[in-house]
């Protein structure tokens, strides 16, 4: 298995490679270094004498890809692309475009952003698996019947729409919780409630549906035949057997978005003033922050690269037929 | 809910109180901010919401009145208004009425005040010694240092002329890139080869080592004594004293500018951008920009009362009831980071916030137009004793056509008419109150009311667009905008030679369903004269592009004034000033040499009569030429609470938080009337779970039952 692990390590440098060219070709197709000197500098007299300051003090006055003045090696490493990108294999971030270290922001803002997403994998995969296994066990009956009804009318229903209705109903109208806003300690408790109350709901419909067909595809299996024939009730038959049965298909998709935890939730943060990565990577792109754009591209994908792998660790745990070789 | 129940039960503030571990009943104001500023510097923040910070905390010689109107500056630091002296190129000194082609230079003397400190701060601190504390400091100095609250000692020192000096200074330092440096080159003496000779000295320094400006001498600022400096211009720029009420003009003490350039401060973000030092009203005590900036009465402040004087009416309206007081009336302003209008505008009605602008979402929620036309607040905001200041803005918003063009550009009669045939059908007045809610008034040039120059009523209409009928002005009809179209050679919107339909094209950023019923409504404006508008969205990079290159035909754009001077409007429209080639500021690239000439002679005058003159001479240019549809005038609206204490609207005066004044114990009864927790829902939920449960239960004892028979 280690040498599996290496050799999925060693296959990451070129992806990460790879997407760090895409996400650099991408950024600089949409916003040359000169759009993004008038975006820093304002919109109201910018001279081009400042544009030129501005790019010389953030390095963006070289060539992107190649420098033909160069020499050597020089003509790849005396550009924005190696200078840029290189120090991120070292773990090296630099500042952004505003002078701020992004590493330190990086890491002041994880916590807010898993304060978040924490709660709601778990609470959430709990209640999805929960609420699919009681489907399951009343299947072929009205309950299974409304149930599915339901989990389609939520699944239908915008993500922006939860947030909303939530604000509306708790924190305006009943005025159990702050509206947004994040604290630290103890009293985040308040802040945090409602994001993650209305990210599980907003999730049960696509997780429970997705949940209860894996798990009818495996209660139609021999050896569930085999256990109800023992005797074992459909309680036990469901949450002993088909459950620990079904895991494959769940880790797949659960295990994988682990890692990715830490980049935070978009439009949650954003509606509940949660200061987290999300929004830091909303607002980068905003403001044409190239610098945390690429950092938070990086880090995603390497993370993500991290969840396929801890997927298939997952595969040997859940189900001890499987190797990696 | 339950352990949010459990959690607040605890406290005496309603569950859903945002601030919990603040006193009630302190004098605190609650704001909020949705873009963290990009810069606290005074020689680069220019933003307005950058503004809001710096202006309480930097004090630069000069501010504007708060009360009178048209906006007056007025000593700040100063001990009085700045003295202009004019010389000839040989030296000699003018008199005040002379032409402005034979000044060759003005001089400003800037007395300040003595006895005026600075906020506490770790570069003011020193030994027991007198040497300063936190210079020079070894490597290791900074461990355990993420905060400027981390250092131990703070302390103060006089305001002096050299700091003001050295903050001009830094407008020309490569490692400030200033936004008004352009500007200033232009007039300050010897700006321009400062900037050559610091990029000298810095390319020879260390990357990222101090550069000690003192050291430097600036041609065109002079020390005269520890309280009175100088500075040089080149030429007549009565403008510059506007200049001077602006924070890029405060001062700055060297000795922070060397704490902060020390190794090691920048990583942990110590920097000027992030704890500005200033002698204003208030400190930036608590700096976290991810979520909340916090500004406190400054202990050293060295105090200022609130105006006697203010114009008709603001005694009646309760706006010199703290007339001779001390200032600033608020301890504390806690800005929190709120990016969403929806959640911003809800905490507004729980009285989380103090004061809200209205967005077209909650506009009928707040705001309903009376039997004369006028905007009130409704009748659930009156019963919350919510209150409306409303003021039309120093700023316009205008369509412009590209000079350049060959089709709607140039002086030619042809050009001419379509463009005025276009102004006639374009719609302002139903464009404001579809998009704008009514928030606006339509602009007859380009100067905004509040602005000298400006001119209402009969006298200031735009005879091209509008007639007065009835003592009104009023759009002149469809039929004179087809009959000016037709003399341009496009009856009914066509090509009268070839026959072709007449397409424009309009470039804009505005893209997506919530712009597309304002770009359907422009089309429909242009289909009125039978002109077929193909409308290029683009993002803003693209579309500054093109507005560089000059390939646009139609475009939207916008000004807010910098200073309360028509100058400031109408090199807009000055020819020297065109964003083709020159990069400048007039977008619509329009050239009328007898515009320039009389904009060269008005720059230079005295608000009065002869000035009035020019000026109405130059927007009656404008109005003829047509180089914009001139749009309107928006009008900000401001809801504010009953405890907030009567302010008046200052859009040229940013440092206006130390007049205002609340009433925190009406703040915290009010908040616990308007947000005891509703618990009916409560049950309704528990019940409603245990009415979801108990069929599954009854459904599976039954499955369990049947299986064992």
């Amino acid at each position: 298995m280690i040498v599996y692990l290496l050799r999925r390590i060693l296959y990451a440098i070129p992806i990460l490679i790879g997407v760090n060219l895409i996400t650099f070709a991408l950024f600089f197709v949409v916003n040359t270094p000169d759009d993004m000197a008038r975006m820093h500098l304002g919109m109201k007299r910018v001279s081009a004498d400042a544009i030129g300051k501005w790019k010389m003090e953030h390095g963006y006055d070289k060539p992107l890809i190649y420098n033909d003045t160069a020499v050597g090696s020089g003509q790849l490493t005396d550009t924005i692309f190696y200078e840029k990108s290189a120090r991120m294999f070292a773990l090296d971030f630099g500042v952004s475009d505003d002078g701020r270290d992004i590493w330190n922001e990086i890491k002041v803002r994880a916590g807010p952003s898993l304060a978040i997403a924490v709660p709601v994998f778990v609470i959430g995969l709990l209640v999805n698996v929960t609420f699919a296994l009681l489907m399951v066990f009343f299947r072929a009956t009205y309950l299974d019947f409304w149930g599915v009804v339901l989990c389609v009318m939520l699944m239908s229903i915008s993500g922006l729409f939860y947030i909303i209705l939530g604000q509306f109903l708790v924190a305006k109208l009943w005025h159990w919780v702050p509206i947004s806003g994040f604290s630290t300690g103890i009293d985040a408790l308040r802040f945090l409630l409602l994001p993650v109350l209305v990210s599980i709901g907003a999730g049960i419909g696509s997780g429970a549906r997705w949940y209860r067909t894996i798990f009818l595809e495996e209660i139609g299996k021999d050896y569930v035949r085999t256990a109800r024939a023992k005797g074992l009730s459909e309680w036990r038959v469901l949450f002993r057997h088909v459950l620990q049965n079904g895991m494959i298909p769940i880790l797949t998709g659960a295990v994988v978005v682990l890692p990715l935890l830490f980049m935070g939730s978009l439009i949650t943060e954003s509606f509940f003033g949660i200061p987290g990565l999300g929004s830091y990577t909303i607002d980068a792109i905003q403001s044409q922050d190239f610098a945390i754009v690429r950092a938070m591209v990086f880090i995603g994908s390497a993370l993500y690269i991290v969840g396929l792998l801890l997927t298939d660790i997952s595969y040997t745990l859940a189900d001890p037929r499987v190797r990696l070789q | 809910m339950i352990l949010s129940v459990i959690l607040c039960a605890c406290g005496d503030s309603p569950w859903n109180n945002p601030y919990p571990t603040a006193p009630p009943d302190s004098n605190t104001l609650y704001s909020a901010f949705n873009e963290r500023p990009k810069h606290l510097d005074p020689a680069q923040a220019y933003s307005s919401n950058e503004a809001e910070f710096t202006a309480q905390i930097y004090e630069p010689p000069l501010q504007y009145h708060y009360l009178k109107r048209p906006y007056t500056l007025v000593p700040l630091t100063a001990t009085q208004m700045p003295t202009v002296t004019y010389y000839s190129a040989t030296g000699q000194v003018l008199p005040a009425d002379t032409a402005a082609q034979r000044i060759a230079t003005s001089v400003y003397e800037v007395h300040l005040r003595p006895g005026i400190d600075y906020q506490p701060h770790p570069a003011f601190a020193r030994t027991a010694e007198g040497r300063p504390r936190y210079l020079n400091l070894p490597p290791d100095a900074l461990n355990g240092v993420s905060s400027l609250g981390d250092f131990k000692y703070t302390g103060t020192r006089e305001l002096v002329a050299d700091d003001y000096i050295y903050e001009i200074k830094r407008l020309a330092s490569p490692q400030v890139n200033s936004p008004i440096f352009g500007v200033m080159s232009e007039y300050i003496i010897g700006l321009k080869q400062y900037a050559v000779q610091l990029q000298a000295v810095a390319r020879a320094q260390p990357p990222g080592s101090y550069l000690d400006l003192s050291r430097y001498p600036l041609a065109g600022v002079e020390r005269v004594n520890r309280y009175t400096y100088r500075i040089h211009l080149h030429g007549k720029y009565p403008q510059f004293q506007y200049w001077l009420a602006m924070p890029f003009f405060a001062p700055i003490p060297p000795e922070v500018d060397r704490f902060y350039a020390q190794p090691g401060m920048a990583q942990r973000n110590l920097t000027l951008d992030w704890y500005p030092v200033g002698t204003g009203a208030y400190w930036l005590t608590h700096n976290d920009p991810n979520r909340r900036m916090v500004l406190e009465r400054n202990p050293n402040y060295h105090g200022e009362r609130y105006p006697s004087q203010g114009d008709v009416g603001d005694k009646q309206a309760g706006l010199l009831r703290d007339a001779g007081k001390p200032l600033p009336f608020i301890n504390t302003v806690v800005y929190s980071l709120e990016k969403e209008t929806i959640p911003y505008w809800n905490k507004f009605l729980q009285g989380y916030y103090d004061a809200s602008g209205i967005s077209s979402d909650s506009f009928d929620q707040a705001i309903q137009i009376d039997a004369q036309g006028e905007p009130q607040v409704t009748d659930a905001m009156h019963g919350k004793g919510i209150g409306l200041v409303a003021a039309v803005t120093t700023s316009n918003r205008f369509w412009g056509f590209n000079m350049l063009d060959s089709v709607v550009g140039g002086q030619s009669e042809r050009a001419r008419k379509l463009r005025q045939a276009i102004a006639i059908a374009v719609d302002f007045e139903e464009f404001i109150s579809i998009f704008a809610n009514g928030r606006g008034i339509p602009a007859q040039g380009p100067i905004p009311p509040g602005i000298f120059g400006y001119r209402a009523g009969a006298g200031g209409i735009n005879p091209v667009v509008y007639q007065m009928l009835n003592g009104q002005p009023v759009r002149r009809p469809i039929s004179e905008a087809r009959r000016l179209l037709a003399e341009a050679g496009y009856p009914d919107g066509r090509d009268a030679k070839t026959g072709t339909p007449l397409v424009l094209y309009f470039d804009t950023v505005a893209s997506g369903p919530d712009a597309k019923s304002r770009l359907d409504w422009m089309s429909k404006q242009f289909a009125k004269l039978n002109i077929q508008l193909v409308v290029r969205s683009s993002d803003y990079n693209r579309f500054q592009d093109k507005m560089r290159r000059g390939t646009e035909q139609l475009f939207e754009w916008g000004w807010n004034a910098d200073y309360p001077d028509p100058e400031n409007f109408l090199f807009l429209l000055y020819g020297p000033n065109m964003k083709v080639a020159k990069n400048g500021e007039n977008s619509a690239n329009y050239q009328n040499p007898e515009y320039d000439r009389l904009f060269d002679q008005m720059k230079f005058l005295d608000n009065g009569p002869q000035r009035q003159a020019i000026i109405d001479q130059m927007v009656t240019l404008l109005q003829h030429d047509s180089p914009w549809l001139f749009g309107y005038f928006p009008k900000a609206f401001t809801l504010r609470h009953a405890w907030v204490s009567p302010s008046k609207p200052n859009l040229m005066a940013n440092n206006t938080l130390k007049y205002q004044r609340i009433d925190p114990m009406l703040r915290n009864k009010l908040r616990a009337d308007w947000n005891q927790p509703v618990l009916w829902p409560l049950v309704f939920l528990l019940l409603a779970l245990v009415a979801a449960i108990a069929p599954a239960i009854w459904s599976w004892r039954q499955r369990e039952q049947g299986s064992g028979r």
